[in-house]
């Protein structure tokens, strides 16, 4: 038999090529511009962006972070400079970093999402495109839009329709069976699924007797919800046939192992690169030390292989 | 360049109730100004976000930076317990620092608050080695329970105020300036938000600028969650909205350029 001693890394999805299966998770990371400085770009496998809309948007009011145990409540509220500025500054950063781009879109209502798909449709050098259906801290009459399977059908064949590049719909898990969500994407069109956006929480400040947060609930991440994620990974890779793109949680080369084997052809990394700017390049490499160490010859041999 | 690396401790003293001293051997200790913060990163891992924590003092020669701070919940607690030789994650330089170049030649009064005094001793040294004459310190406490006056004293002159009237002036920071009846170019000061807001119209009415050192809750402390955002009075050029990032575009600003 032969020794695997350069196993294959390579993943594709939807098309797009991918250096290995380590990409990092949207507003974790800007624009990539804050990491440069620390970490070697093109070693990963994607970059996707902060969500960008339509137009600047100023956020929610501070306090927008808080710790909670092992993970952390946000309620940034998408604050982002808008897709004209995104288009000009940001897009030509990334395209000279050798990785692929995965432009994260942000809306309050479907009309929203398809005019930023408007913005970007002609620009050079975004690969893939993930819509943001699930965005706790933002909502549209008081009901996130992903929530909704019916919804998010039409809304992926529209944002299909507008876009020629693929399409990755982001899940939110604040749903009864996120299978029916992951479902209705797929009937929609889309190229892959991406899951898990943040589990709504709320943290109490008891001296104060008051919310931490000034918009009281926010999105919680981090090693916390890892569990949850790799569960609803597991039964979304087995509800749908695109691919899955497994996050939540990950902060090292086991976790996404675990994403890979419940059934993800790829992972993303969230929350880890505030605590450690270097965390994807240790993920990377520790997939890659494990196929050895297994003697596997390629990492998709890894996707839904949990008996 | 930013890092992030494991610390050795070279030593820790409790300099007051609750304010610690610690001095950390790291590899960018020349590359630190007055005004920049570190990311300390406890070792537990139910507590994962950094703390973030001013630099009181660099120490190149020997690659050693201290850091002053307040034990202000279970993270720092954890800190105040390393000893000599013991390890900790860092990461750092961060933010911008006080603008030396424009302080250059100036007298610079500047204002400590609390646990706002230490980042004001370094910016002080700072200033006496760059040669800058006349300037002074003004530091609030709570109490005589001080911490770092006799370093403020060795640096430049100090007008005390306490908030219980133990020691100094019986007042606020700026009560202490103005009995002293001292007269700046340019206020630089760390505090809180308050005393920082009475800072700000103080320099107005005064007709200099000021430079102020904002804390906010962080997450990354590198400028990507945008957690740590303040209103600006003008769009901020890398937000393209009113918000600027205190730990990135900060911690230091320009006292007419953000909402207090």
């Amino acid at each position: 038999m032969k020794n695997v001693t350069e196993p294959r890394m390579e993943i594709e999805i939807a098309g797009v090529r991918m250096k290995n299966p380590v990409m990092v998770s949207s507003g974790t990371f800007g624009s990539g511009m804050e990491y440069a400085e620390m970490l070697d770009l093109s070693k990963l496998g994607a970059i996707t962006t902060k969500g960008i809309s339509a137009v600047p948007w100023e956020g929610n009011a501070v306090p927008r972070v808080c710790e909670t145990p092992a993970g952390m409540l946000n309620a940034i509220g998408l604050q982002n400079p808008g897709a004209e500025v995104f288009l000009k500054r940001d897009l030509p950063f990334l395209k000279k970093q050798d990785t692929v781009v995965i432009v994260n879109v942000a809306g309050h209502e479907p009309d929203e999402y398809y005019r930023v798909l408007d913005m970007l449709r002609d620009a050079e050098g975004i690969d893939m495109v993930e819509i943001n259906l699930s965005c706790p801290n933002v909502k549209a009459g008081g009901l996130t839009l992903g929530t909704d399977p019916a919804m998010v059908e039409e809304v992926t064949r529209e944002c299909k329709r507008r876009i020629g590049i693929p399409v990755i719909i982001k899940l939110t898990p604040n749903v009864t069976d996120i299978r029916t969500i992951a479902r209705a994407a797929e009937a929609g069109g889309a190229d892959a699924v991406s899951l898990i956006n943040t589990l709504t929480g709320m943290k109490i400040d008891v001296e104060r007797q008051t919310f931490v947060l000034a918009n009281r609930t926010g999105g919680l991440s981090g090693p916390a919800v890892k569990p949850v994620a790799v569960r609803m990974v597991y039964e979304v890779s087995r509800a749908v046939s695109i691919p899955v793109i497994g996050m939540g949680g990950i902060a090292c080369a086991e976790d996404a192992l675990e994403f890979l084997l419940a059934g993800a052809m790829a992972v993303s990394v969230g929350m880890a690169n505030f605590i450690n700017p270097y965390v994807t390049a240790e993920v990377i490499d520790g997939i890659r030390d494990y196929l050895i160490r297994k003697q596997i010859p390629d990492v998709r041999e890894l996707t839904g292989a949990v008996r | 360049m930013k890092k992030k690396e494991t610390a050795c401790v070279i030593s820790q003293e409790e300099l007051a109730a609750d304010i610690y001293s610690l001095r950390l051997r790291v590899s960018f200790a020349e590359e630190v100004k007055a005004g920049q913060f570190l990311s300390l990163f406890s070792a537990d891992g139910m507590r994962l976000l950094p703390r973030p924590i001013s630099v009181c003092e660099t120490d190149p020669a020997n690659g050693a930076v201290r850091v002053v701070y307040r034990i202000a919940g279970q993270g720092t607690r954890e800190f105040s317990r390393l000893k000599a030789g013991d390890m900790i994650s860092v990461m750092g330089p961060l933010g911008n620092g006080f603008p030396l170049e424009e302080l250059k030649g100036k007298r610079v009064l500047m204002i400590g608050g609390g646990i706002g005094i230490p980042p004001m001793l370094f910016l002080g040294r700072t200033l006496k080695a760059t040669g800058n004459t006349g300037c002074a310190f003004a530091a609030g406490y709570r109490t005589s329970d001080t911490y770092l006056l006799e370093e403020l004293r060795e640096t430049a002159r100090v007008l005390v105020a306490t908030d219980d009237g133990s020691l100094g002036v019986h007042g606020t920071v700026l009560d202490a300036v103005r009995e002293a009846g001292y007269h700046a170019d340019v206020i630089c000061a760390c505090g809180p938000r308050p005393m920082l807001k009475a800072v700000k119209g103080f320099a107005e009415e005064e007709g200099i600028p000021a430079y102020i050192s904002l804390e906010e809750r962080m997450a990354c402390g590198l400028g990507v969650c945008l957690g740590c955002v303040t209103p600006t009075r003008e769009t901020d050029s890398h937000s393209n909205v009113r918000n600027a990032r205190v730990c990135t575009d900060g911690p230091v600003f320009n006292a007419r350029e953000v909402e207090l």
